[in-house]
């Protein structure tokens, strides 16, 4: 028997995936991991809404509209505080390579979890200092070995000691030095953006570094309570945008680039960890074989030992 | 003020204005001018320069010069800087020498820094020294020694980092130091009594000399209650602007903000005049007596009596064929 053309519904319903991808990402909820990477003082803490004394990373729940988003915070105290800072970006290079590893590990589990706790840096906020005229030598050093692997937001805290014109001039220039530098910055231009999200990269572009002022009181100005700081000589309301770029920042990170920080931490960021471990341990385990064919010495320690394999990741910067 | 600049019109009226000075200082250095050094020093940033030319009330130190991207990376290695400058305060000529240090704490390694200052600081004291003991003197011997050493401290809100910390230990014996707060208008009203009290404690946990308002003569009750108050507002809080608004045909400082405008010259906004009159007219002989009396003093013994670290390391070539050790 024949199926006449007109028995055949045209509407199928795959247009539904994406509300089934939508409904399964939601009721997921999103793990967004960010490291904040500064001296102290610099005013990181205040960007985070919830106090905290604790060095551990520090989780707080969000949830707008049904979207949960698991915000997980690590500060780096004591970064670049010391008269020599030599060396201080190392114990950060390598809480970011570790959870890339803590993932690998997990990945590679012959009786692997259905769902990977995902606990890799999906984006690091670095605080430059207002003061400076651009990038200091601290700040170059550090951001060439952080956009090697991670997202890097680069954020002037405390911004509020500028005034207007320097905060332009001085985002001009840490524009420039970075172009200078070739440091990569997210968003990433790729080929694959549809328009709109060139426009809304290049505007994102246009702010960086984003200029901030956070606050973790509550004020009352003319009856109604903000989020901001009395000065002597007015109030600034960390929410206003002529005042501060807060708003850009938090909707750049939370809403309009929330999956992108994530997607292009897994597709790029760990990915690139992964296959520089995979082929260190492929070279390793072809020297051993070598050797032992042999009956010769050991090969020499590889750079990363095999105890990836059974690595802890550390808690603690 | 400049020399020749007539009536003050940018600073508020002093308060202070009824601490006299011995009238002989007046007449002696009515024509020479009375020689001033103060060394700036703090990391790039914090408004050392904007202090000096605001200090002046003139463009004493130029902008950048480095404005291309390629240097942002290279470290400069510290430098110091001098400029002159002819002030009168209140009918008395200063030669005002100040002695900034661009490059401190700027690189990732600045161990070297507090090295070099503190052979600064002592070579000045030896080039005394050598004087002193020479058999002909010269009468227009010209004095280097630094009278006052301001170092601006970051505005965290939290405590003195351990470069502060480390640098005011290490120079404390060689200089009278006032530590500063620089770019204060970034802390709240608050916050900035708070860090105050925090810097000041710092300073005594760590056995920190910095200059505080000695009383040097105890009759005297308003200059007992003047120090005790100046020592109550360390670290001076400043905000330096070099930006002139007509304000009802009056000039004034400001910075302004969107969110308000402050004022470098309204002691609730910021500290500067109360630390300017210090410098150039209230503590000038003070400052200039202890590096002296007690600073100099004290390196000279040390020297002399034979103290084998300072001798080792910083007995200069004029020192010792003076004293013909």
């Amino acid at each position: 028997m024949s199926a006449p053309a007109n028995d055949v519904q045209d509407y199928v319903g795959f247009d539904t995936i994406t509300q089934q991808m939508e409904r399964k990402f939601l009721k997921r909820g999103f793990n967004l991991n960010v490291i904040l990477v500064g001296e102290s003082g610099m005013g990181k803490s205040t960007l985070v809404i919830r106090k905290t004394t604790e060095i551990a990373p520090v989780t707080q729940m969000l949830e707008e509209n049904g979207v949960r988003v698991k915000l997980t915070i690590v500060d780096t105290p004591g970064f670049g505080d010391q008269c020599n800072n030599e060396g201080c970006w190392v114990p950060v290079i390598k809480y970011i390579k570790d959870q890339h590893a803590a993932y690998l590990e997990r990945e590679l589990k012959p009786n692997r979890e259905r769902i990977i706790v995902d606990t890799r840096v999906h984006a690091c906020l670095y605080f430059l200092n207002p003061g400076s005229r651009g990038l200091r030598p601290l700040d170059v050093e550090v951001l060439k070995r952080l956009t090697e692997v991670t997202n890097v937001i680069p954020v002037i805290a405390k911004s509020d000691s500028m005034t207007i014109e320097e905060r332009t001039a001085f985002k001009r220039h840490i524009k420039e030095e970075l172009a200078f530098h070739r440091i990569m910055l997210f968003p990433y231009a790729s080929d694959d953006d549809a328009d709109d999200d060139r426009v809304l990269n290049a505007s994102i572009r246009e702010l960086i570094p984003f200029a901030v002022v956070g606050s973790e009181e509550v004020i009352e100005v003319e009856g109604k309570l903000i989020r901001g700081r009395r000065h002597g000589w007015g109030v600034i309301n960390i929410f206003d945008e002529t005042h501060s770029d807060f708003v850009h920042l938090r909707n750049f990170m939370l809403r309009t680039h929330l999956s992108d920080l994530i997607e292009v931490t897994s597709q790029r960021h760990y990915e690139q960890f992964r296959t520089s471990q995979l082929r260190q341990i492929k070279e390793l385990r072809a020297q051993q074989a070598a050797a032992a064919a042999s009956g010769g010495a050991p090969p020499a320690q590889p750079q990363v030992p095999l105890s990836v394999m059974q690595h802890q990741p550390m808690t603690q910067v | 003020m400049k020399e020749g600049s007539g009536e003050d019109q940018n600073v508020a009226p002093s308060m202070y204005s009824h601490v006299s000075r011995p009238s002989s200082h007046r007449n002696k250095n009515a024509r020479k001018g009375l020689p001033f050094n103060v060394m700036l020093v703090g990391e790039s940033g914090l408004g050392r320069k904007t202090f000096l030319n605001t200090l002046c009330e003139s463009t004493v130190i130029t902008g950048s010069e480095v404005t291309n991207a390629e240097q942002a990376h290279i470290a400069e290695p510290m430098q110091f800087k001098n400029y002159t400058v002819e002030m009168d305060e209140d009918g008395m000529k200063i030669i005002l020498n100040i002695i900034d240090t661009p490059g401190f704490g700027d690189g990732i390694d600045n161990e070297q820094c507090f090295m070099q200052i503190q052979e600064y600081l002592e070579l000045q004291f030896d080039n005394v020294l050598a004087e002193e003991n020479r058999i002909k003197r010269n009468t227009k011997f010209n004095d280097s020694r630094i009278h006052a050493l301001l170092y601006f401290i970051s505005p965290t809100g939290h405590s003195l980092r351990e470069i502060d910390i480390e640098l005011m230990k290490r120079l404390g014996s060689r200089a009278n130091i006032i530590p500063v707060i620089g770019r204060s208008d970034s802390l709240t009203p608050r916050e900035l009594v708070l860090f105050k009290q925090r810097v000041m404690s710092d300073i005594v946990t760590h056995s920190i000399s910095v200059f505080n308002f000695p009383d040097l003569d105890d009759e005297d009750e308003d200059a007992v209650e003047e120090n005790s108050e100046l020592r109550a507002m360390l670290p001076f809080a400043v905000v330096g602007c070099e930006e002139v608004i007509n304000e009802d045909g009056r000039p004034v400082r400001v910075r302004n903000y969107p969110w308000g405008v402050v004022q470098v010259d309204n002691d609730e906004h910021s500290d500067f005049d109360r630390l300017r009159y210090v410098l150039l007219n209230s503590h000038i002989s003070d400052l200039r007596d202890r590096t002296q009396n007690e600073l100099y003093e004290m390196y000279r013994t040390e020297k002399l009596s034979g103290n084998t670290s300072v001798l080792a390391n910083n007995t200069s070539q004029a020192v010792i064929s003076a004293i013909g050790a």
